[in-house]
């Protein structure tokens, strides 16, 4: 069993000038091996601070993450992460990095020479394995880094952003390509996202955090995940449960955003 | 010949190119885009009209393309030379080249010592009245006799006669000139030796000095004949007849008055000074160079007549110099004919190629080395040079002894030595050996140990708060320190062999090789090294396979510039020191002023630097194509 448990995760910058910004505030949360988590909420509200501390990139200024049977002290590859963009390695080829993390290992070559052919098929690069990375697409290239992570075979994928940078029918696409990555390999998936509609289609489960300080919000579960992963994704947006949801979550971001405004004119 | 046409070809080509390139931009009259980039791509065409313009204009300035249109021209020009040369010691006493007549500078400037003198006189409050009044009337001799030497009154005829004389002579030459048997048949043994001289610029002599045309001729003779008359002149001197009167009863004068004589020691210093400025301004009227004008008039104007002629005897002589030589003239020397002006010190291009064939001639070379070439050396010299000898003091055990019978039993010791030293029967291999391979050693080798200890420290400086703060204020506090200014700190320290170059390079190269790196570290994305973190690289992983491989553009752009840099230190410390290196030749050509080696060594390092430059440009299209795309 390796969940991930946040317990009361806390997290407070100190800045340059010596001012301190709470980004975390009590963060408290299980996830199930196994579940696809989606976090959303408008932009400062700590959901890359959240990432980076479960990647193990920083350390929280108070309480811990626990994976399975230990806690969170530092990088690792039980644990892979895919950027929103910029993350590839471009002085290697496509092959060179979906295999870089077995070849940070020594793995046996044959072995990862087949792995490698394997993933670039399940993300529909097949062939690709000799081109430099420059000269993909930005599609291609987040499907790069999806291999490049999932090779390595982790316990947890933390994805911050990893469409955003796409347009609208990639993206469509690489939705796709995470459900039947999730369903298929049954992986623990966080991903963190701008767009409330990657949010519902991505997320059996929901986080929607508050800024300031960093906070969860609003928990849902959600059915459309399940649904997605071998039905129509056009229909179930149009589905009138989809509609309100969304609207229901717009709204509350709205709110919030709208309270951040209304701080900062105050101040 | 060769020189001609390619003048010709090199002018329609720049005439062509422009054409065409004018031609182009009609087409592209479509691009309304002024910041187009696609323009800064340039165009053959433009290159060609660059180099040709170049090469047009070295060639034209240097006097090339004219020697080889008119390859007689500067030997008769040297004859005119001559003549002009002659004539000046007469022209100098005359308003033609200079301002004033030489007599009105001499009275103007004799005039003025007198004042002084006077003003002198005057402060003069030690001496008595008695030696104040005697004076004041040698002074105001003195003026009138340098007065009376102006006027026509006091002229000795004597004189007036001779100089009447250099004035017909003068004239009879320019008569002469102007008459077409004039000087009469050559002698055929002095045209033959004429003939037999080298041509314009095949030796060191430059400009064949003998007379080789009916024109030279001509010029040659009457520069002969010039200069007697030149030589007549300066003998005569306006101290005669009635002014030599006037000179002698001044000198009984003033050598008459009493300097020693009851008096105290301040006094007859001063006595014997005013005297002795006397004497000096006398010996100046004594000179005799000032002339009545109205007198010397026929002689100036008998110049003016001879200049006129000769100038019109020059004929189509003087275009030629004023079109095919620009920027200078030839001058007759003491002894020799030379170039002046841009043909003198910027070589004529086949005269480079010439220099530069005959250096890279390796039986030739410059200072018993040649510029590159290959000689055969033991590859067991080389082992010498790369294996330190102490090496072989590490092996356990003592080096082989001479046993009672003189035989030497060899042990492993013994052999080692031997191999360390290169002392054993080897293949001959060929080493590259001469001025440039030196050059082009020493640059490579500071640079490799400036790549080797500066990329390891840059990285290191971009990575850690210890080195960054530990070496940046020692590094940026001797970066700026322009490197020569360390030439001979480490020259003494180091010697003037390779080690003190190749350190002065390194130094050179290390700091930019250390800010470039750290440049290269400092700008990894941070998500990058993320990215490797959460893959399992570890720290030495990802050093080496995501910080090095991503300052590997600053990197290759640092060892792009430090090779430029080294490349210009290096010249300049090889001026200062050693005894190869392409900074050497010059430095020796520069002490014999020949201007054809210098040049043909600007050439080579130009073209060195292109090279080294294009090479790592290549590099850089080959290693790292993602630049500017990641
Ligand atoms: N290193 C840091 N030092 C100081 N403050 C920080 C630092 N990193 C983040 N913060 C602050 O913490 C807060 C949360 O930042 P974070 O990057 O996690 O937001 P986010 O939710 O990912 O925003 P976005 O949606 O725009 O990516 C912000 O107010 C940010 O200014
Ligand atoms: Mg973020």
């Amino acid at each position: 069993m390796s969940d991930l448990i946040a317990d009361k995760v806390n997290m407070v910058f100190t800045t340059p000038t010596g001012g301190k910004v709470h980004a975390l505030k009590d963060v408290s949360f299980t996830l199930k091996e196994g579940e696809l988590l989606s976090v959303l909420g408008p932009s400062g509200c700590g959901k890359t601070t959240l990432l980076n501390i479960i990647a193990g990139f920083n350390r929280p200024t108070g309480g811990a993450f626990y994976l399975g049977d230990h806690e969170i002290s530092g990088p690792d590859t039980e644990r892979g992460m895919v950027f929103q963009q910029g993350a590839l390695f471009e002085w290697l080829t496509v092959a060179e990095n979906v295999n870089f993390g077995l070849r940070m290992k020594k793995a046996n070559k044959k072995e990862t020479a087949r792995k490698v052919e394997e993933w670039l098929e399940i993300v529909g690069l097949q062939g690709f394995g000799d081109t430099p990375t420059y000269q993909l697409s930005g599609g291609m290239q987040q499907r790069v880094a999806l291999a490049r992570c999932l090779i390595n075979d982790p316990d947890l994928i933390l994805m911050d952003e990893p469409l955003g940078a796409l347009d609208a029918l990639t993206r469509e696409k690489m939705q796709s390509l995470v459900l039947k990555i999730w369903k298929e390999t049954g992986k623990t998936i966080m991903i963190i996202t701008h767009s409330v509609e990657e949010a519902l289609l991505l997320g059996e489960r929901l986080f929607v955090m508050a800024p300031r300080p960093g906070r969860l919000h609003k928990e849902y579960r959600l059915p459309f995940a399940e649904k997605g992963v071998d039905g129509d994704m056009r229909d179930i947006k149009n589905s009138a449960e989809f509609a309100q949801v969304r609207e229901e979550i717009l709204t509350m971001i709205w709110d919030m955003e709208e309270e951040i405004m209304g701080k900062a004119e105050a101040a | 010949m060769i020189i001609g046409i390619l003048f010709i070809a090199l002018l329609a080509a720049v005439i062509w190119s422009i054409f065409h390139g004018r031609k182009v931009l009609r087409t592209e009259k479509s691009d309304a885009v002024f910041g187009n980039p696609e323009r800064a791509l340039g165009g053959w065409h433009w290159v060609v009209a660059g180099v040709s313009s170049v090469m047009v204009l070295w060639l034209y300035f240097s006097w090339d393309a004219g020697r080889s249109y008119f390859p007689q021209a500067a030997n008769e020009m040297c004859q005119v030379a001559k003549l002009n040369r002659s004539a000046n010691p007469i022209r100098a006493a005359f308003p033609l080249d200079n301002r004033q007549l030489r007599g009105t500078q001499l009275l103007q400037r004799d005039g003025l010592q007198i004042a002084l003198m006077n003003q002198r006189l005057a402060a003069a409050e030690l001496l008595s009245e008695a030696d104040r009044t005697e004076l004041q009337a040698i002074i105001n001799d003195m003026e009138s006799a340098m007065n009376a030497q102006a006027s026509p009154e006091f002229i000795d005829p004597t004189i007036e006669g001779q100089l009447n004389g250099i004035a017909d002579r003068i004239n009879q030459l320019s008569d002469k000139m102007a008459d077409d048997a004039y000087p009469g048949p050559a002698d055929p043994a002095q045209m033959e030796k004429a003939l037999a001289q080298p041509g314009w610029g095949e030796t060191n002599v430059e400009i064949p000095p003998l007379a080789e045309t009916e024109r030279g001729r001509k010029f040659d003779a009457a520069s002969l004949e010039m200069e007697a008359i030149a030589k007549d002149f300066g003998k005569i001197r306006n101290n005669t007849g009635a002014i030599k009167a006037k000179l002698d009863a001044l000198k009984e004068r003033y050598e008459g008055f009493a300097i020693e004589g009851g008096a105290d020691a301040a006094v007859v210093a001063e006595r014997k000074a005013l005297i002795r400025q006397i004497d000096k301004i006398y010996k100046r009227i004594d000179d005799g160079k000032i002339f009545p004008p109205s007198i010397t008039q026929q002689v100036e104007d008998a110049l003016i007549t001879l200049d006129d002629t000769q100038k019109s005897q020059q004929g189509t002589l003087r275009i030629i110099d004023a079109l095919a030589m620009p920027g200078g003239t030839i001058i007759a020397g003491n002894s020799a004919c030379s170039e002046q002006g841009s043909g003198r010190w910027l070589p004529k291009p086949s005269d480079t190629w010439k220099t530069l064939t005959r250096l890279a001639d390796p039986d030739i070379g410059f200072k018993d080395a040649p510029l590159l070439w290959y000689k055969m050396t033991p590859l067991a010299g080389i082992a010498d040079y790369f294996v330190p000898d102490w090496v072989a003091d590490l092996i356990p055990g003592e080096y082989p002894r001479h046993d009672d019978n003189g035989q030497i039993q060899m042990n492993l010791k013994g052999e080692v030595y031997n191999i360390a030293t290169g002392n054993y029967p080897s293949p001959m291999i060929p080493v590259p050996m001469g001025h440039v391979w030196d050059s082009l050693l020493r640059v490579l080798a500071g640079l490799f140990f400036g790549i080797l200890f500066g990329v390891p420290l840059g990285l290191a400086m971009g990575l850690s708060r210890f080195f960054k703060g530990f070496f940046d204020p020692l590094i940026e506090l001797y970066r700026p320190i322009p490197p020569l200014a360390w030439a001979p700190l480490i020259l003494t320290i180091f010697g003037i062999q390779d080690d003190g170059k190749i350190f002065l390079l390194f130094m050179v190269a290390f700091a930019i090789m250390v800010i470039s790196a750290r440049t290269g570290a400092t700008g990894t994305h941070l998500s990058k090294i993320h990215a490797a973190h959460s893959l399992g690289a570890s720290k030495g992983q990802i050093i080496r396979r995501v910080i090095l491989p991503n300052s590997l553009p600053e990197i290759l752009t640092g060892i792009r510039i430090a090779i430029g840099v080294c490349w210009g230190t290096l010249v300049a410390a090889e001026m200062l020191a050693g005894t190869t290196g392409i900074g050497f030749v010059e430095n020796v050509a520069r002490k014999q002023s020949d201007y054809e080696i210098i040049w043909t060594t600007i050439i080579i390092m130009g073209l060195l630097g292109l090279l080294f430059d294009v090479l790592m440009r290549w590099v850089i299209n080959k290693t790292i194509p993602w630049r500017g795309k990641g």
